[in-house]
């Protein structure tokens, strides 16, 4: 504040107010203090929205660890982690599965070439996350059925149905079924009236990037419980609680 | 209980360790977070809003929580754990059958380890949905995008330690993948694995990479994600600013 106001004597002779600026006035903010005669500075705000760190938020730290650990602690007394027999490289277990995080990349290895399913599409997918803030994605924007509702309904029809026709050609079935349920959502809440306080009117409220994570999340959890659970000797399709 | 804390708070020793001294009042509360080393990557004041269950559903400290129980039993672990073939195998065995809560202690780390990157993948998710990766915080989203990434790969070299078929064949697996990268694929996986196959090199790589290399950058990132959200303007809690 000294800064903004530099050049004139504060304390002795009260003036109005100067403003000046700063070299860099470019770069930064440009702050001016108005600092009118016989008055301070001060804060006019009474009440005050935050709270001490300590103890409030480090107590509902404590609770939210405390409550963790003993979730896990008692997971560990009732159910113990795997432990197969001695690694041996000459016995090949069907299937031999990744850790259940990889498993939606191995589903897809079943579709794809191991350089798509294992190299471009992982990398793809973390450039996508890493890149998603610098490009004005907004997830609260405003619903996007409210604007121009036909033309985004022919786009939309378009998109999934070329999505459709190319997971088809790749006979890539566990992507398609959650594409086409999504995909459908997002056709269906068009019809939902706005002013609709149900769930309907809550997915009409949602914008693009909603609709676009929502669809890779729906993917990935669909890819990675096929991988987990429905996939026995040679990939080939099991119940998981076998056969009726 | 109260007076004998406050007179431990008192003594020379104490004071010696936390400058904050003792009282109750909110300069003392504020010197509390602001003098601690660990403890100062956070603000001295938090939006009452941002403590609310359903902004953030302590999914970030809960994933900071399970890394805590990680580095712990990771360490106890250390102990009975020697990275060779067959003695790791061998260790395990000796977990379950002569080591004092052993199973346990196992038992711990496997699903700590799973409830990280479950809680990590949510707390991410949680983040989109609330749009709080948006700038000023645009580089704190990428600084989670690599811990996750580093969450996948600390539990990716863990899943080898135990040196069972399970173990073997799924980094067995994993690694294949990494030989269809165009060009120098099998190159990548002869550093990853210090071999062709998956072997006792492996085991001692991905042992290192877990114990070492992977949580020392993992701590690095975590101190520049939590100091992120103090400089990024806090946790984000979706409310426009008041007059």
């Amino acid at each position: 504040m000294v800064d903004c106001i530099r050049g004139t004597s504060p304390v002795s002779e009260p003036k109005d107010f100067r403003a000046s600026f700063d070299s860099d006035s470019q770069r930064t903010p440009v702050r001016v203090a108005f600092v009118t005669r016989r008055t301070t500075p001060h804060v006019t705000k009474a009440g005050d929205d935050r709270v001490m760190t300590n103890p409030d938020a480090l107590l509902r730290v404590a609770v939210a660890v405390m409550a963790l650990l003993i979730v896990l602690v008692v997971v560990s007394l009732l159910f113990d982690a795997p432990l197969e027999g001695l690694a041996n490289p000459l016995q090949t277990p069907n299937p031999a599965k990744a850790p259940w995080y990889f498993l939606g990349l191995q589903e897809l290895l079943h579709y794809f070439p191991p350089v798509v399913a294992g190299v471009v599409i992982p990398s793809l997918v973390v450039l996508a996350l890493v890149v998603i803030p610098y490009f004005n994605v907004n997830v609260e924007a405003e619903g996007f059925w409210n604007r121009n509702g036909e033309r985004k309904s022919i786009l939309v029809w378009v998109a999934v149905a070329a999505l459709s026709a190319f997971l088809v050609w790749f006979s890539v079935y566990a992507v398609l079924v959650p594409t086409l349920v999504s995909g459908g959502a997002l056709i269906v809440t068009a019809a939902a009236p706005p002013q609709d306080k149900g769930f309907g009117g809550w997915l009409r409220s949602k914008p693009l990037p909603f609709w676009i994570m929502t669809w890779f999340l729906v993917v990935a959890i669909t890819l990675t419980v096929i991988g987990t659970c429905f996939r026995g000797a040679g990939w080939s399709w099991v119940w998981p609680w076998g056969e009726l | 209980m109260n007076s004998l804390y406050s007179r431990l708070r008192g003594t020379a020793v104490w004071r010696s360790v936390f400058r904050s001294g003792t009282g109750d009042t909110n300069l003392h509360r504020s010197l509390t977070v602001q003098q601690n080393i660990f403890l100062h990557l956070a603000s001295v004041k938090i939006r009452r809003r941002a403590l609310e269950f359903g902004v953030t559903w302590y999914l970030g400290t809960l994933s900071m929580a399970s890394f805590v129980i990680l580095v712990v039993t990771g360490v106890l672990l250390m102990l009975y754990y020697h990275p060779s073939v067959p003695q790791a195998y061998a260790d395990m065995k000796d977990l379950q059958f002569v080591v004092s809560a052993g199973v346990f202690l196992r038992n711990l780390h496997r699903w700590a380890a799973h409830a990280m990157v479950v809680l990590v993948f949510a707390h991410m998710f949680k983040v989109f949905y609330r749009g709080a990766y948006r700038p000023p915080r645009e580089f704190n989203w990428v600084v989670g995008v690599m811990l996750l990434l580093l969450t996948l790969f600390l539990s990716y070299t863990g899943y080898l330690l135990p040196w069972d078929q399970l173990a073997f064949w799924a980094i067995t697996v994993g690694s294949n993948i990494i030989s269809a990268v165009p060009a120098m694929g099998a190159k990548i996986r002869f550093l990853m694995l210090g071999g062709h196959t998956v072997n006792a090199n492996a085991l001692l790589r991905f042992y290192v990479l877990h114990c070492v290399i992977l949580p020392l950058i993992a701590a690095v990132f975590l101190a520049v994600h939590f100091w992120r959200i103090r400089k990024d303007g806090g946790l984000y809690t979706g409310d426009k600013p008041r007059e």
